[in-house]
């Protein structure tokens, strides 16, 4: 008898074990971040009997107290999401956008390509899959720049490390971008530059069959995220934090400054021209960033960066590219571009 | 003898369901082949939204996420 026909039973009530054991976590999750300052001074001070006042010494208190504290976060944000998205699915995203006029559905798309799964390999089963439903343009461009943008990665490490309103700012500029960028391609009225072929394929609503979740599952599905994303980006996330040590504890005051900072008109479009093409996940980069506008970068140009590596990207392109026409996949990328150099002079005039 | 394709384009989820199938499989002791398919074509052809995605005997399972073992073998019993 399959365990699949005992689920019922086990609806709504998780198992004892993974719930008591999950709240141990909890409480041990809280313990680690209360005394986690306390540790770094310790560890460095103490310990290796290094002065904050050196370069080794100020290099090694960042590196001590933020690493951990950024790994925590993250492990604390992947397994909350990873159980919010086992309530979303594609299919069901599809469902809800279909039939909804263009404003309301950018605004819909862009705020469920934060929830539901994505894995970017399935943007053209997905585009596809979209437009077949009756699903415009413009608004499955605003699900595929929010989808890979606004990450909960690249959230938790903005608020771990620039506190919540650099992170709420980036949320919402991000949804922005994604909201207002898929509103004007659809403006445009770019339908015949889609590859001919997607229009072809038929696409039913076919509902894959998903077995209804218990809340045992629900949890184990953010396990499940801690486990493979966490367990994928940590060597990048401490690789970033290390340099981003380096730059504290070395680098000069206001080094940056003078060719990131808010007096080079030209820094934010040059940052975003160098960044588009780039690939990076949110983990290795945001802490070099950090340390990078310590030094005297300013936050526009650095988050413009940012964003720029991470929505848009060559192999996105090429992946994009079997389904858009080279006009269409340049106003595209063009439309996500600007919006993203709006945002970092927006950021560079604001903050 | 059981059908089993696996589908995606080669990302990590769709390598790490492949994976996990092949171990479902074998602690099942089930009499199956299981294929890798990368083509989008075929992909395409099976009307799924959403790789990593797993057919059995030419019906779709599951689509979109990685299972653990045990959730693959009670799907594959």
């Amino acid at each position: 008898m399959s365990e699949l026909a005992a689920a019922p039973a086990l609806t709504k009530v998780p198992t004892p074990r993974l719930g008591r054991w999950l709240l141990l976590a909890l409480m041990g999750w809280i313990v680690a971040y209360a005394f986690l300052g306390r540790l770094s001074a310790w560890l460095t001070h103490d310990l290796l009997r290094l002065s904050p006042a050196t370069h080794l010494g100020s290099a090694v208190a960042f590196f001590v107290y933020e690493a951990p504290k950024v790994l925590l976060l993250l492990t604390l944000v992947v397994f909350g999401v990873g159980v919010v998205r086992s309530f979303f699915t594609p299919e069901r995203t599809r469902a809800i956008l279909a039939g909804k006029a263009e404003s309301v559905g950018n605004v819909l798309a862009a705020a469920l390509g934060i929830v539901t799964p994505f894995c970017s390999c399935s943007a053209v089963p997905l585009f596809i899959g979209f437009l077949t439903a009756g699903i415009p343009l413009g608004v499955t461009l605003s699900f595929l720049i929010s989808a890979p943008m606004v990450n909960e990665i690249a959230l938790t490490l903005l608020f771990g490390l620039f506190g919540w309103k650099v992170a709420a700012l980036y949320l919402g500029t991000g949804l922005l971008i994604a909201i207002v960028a898929g509103w004007v391609i659809g403006r445009l009225k770019l339908e015949r530059h889609v590859e001919p072929w997607v229009y072809q394929m038929q696409t039913d609503a076919t509902d894959v069959p998903l077995p209804s979740l218990t809340w045992d599952s629900r949890l184990r599905a953010g396990l499940d995220a801690v486990r493979d994303i966490v367990g994928k980006v940590w060597p990048w996330v401490l690789a970033g934090i290390a340099v981003g040590a380096g730059i504290h504890g070395w680098v000069p005051q206001d080094f940056m400054a003078s060719f990131m900072g808010k007096g080079a008109w030209w820094s934010v479009p040059l940052a975003v021209v160098i960044g588009v093409p780039m690939y990076s996940n949110a983990a290795g980069i945001i802490p070099i960033v950090h340390a990078l506008i310590e030094k005297g970068a300013a936050l526009g140009t650095v988050l413009a960066f940012m964003m720029a590596v991470i929505a848009l990207s060559l192999p996105e392109a090429i992946i994009l590219r079997k389904v858009l026409r080279p006009a269409l996949l340049a106003v595209f990328l063009g439309v996500v571009t600007a919006g993203i150099v709006i945002v970092g002079y927006l950021f560079n005039w604001l903050v | 003898m059981k059908r089993i394709e696996v589908l995606g384009p080669g990302c990590a989820n769709c390598k790490l369901l492949h994976e996990r199938t092949q171990r479902a499989v074998q602690e099942l002791g089930l009499e199956a082949e299981i294929e890798k398919i990368t083509d989008f074509n075929v992909i395409m052809g099976y009307r799924i939204m959403s790789t990593p995605a797993l057919v059995v005997d030419g019906e779709v399972k599951l689509s979109g996420r990685v299972p653990s073992v045990e959730q693959l073998k009670a799907l594959l019993s």
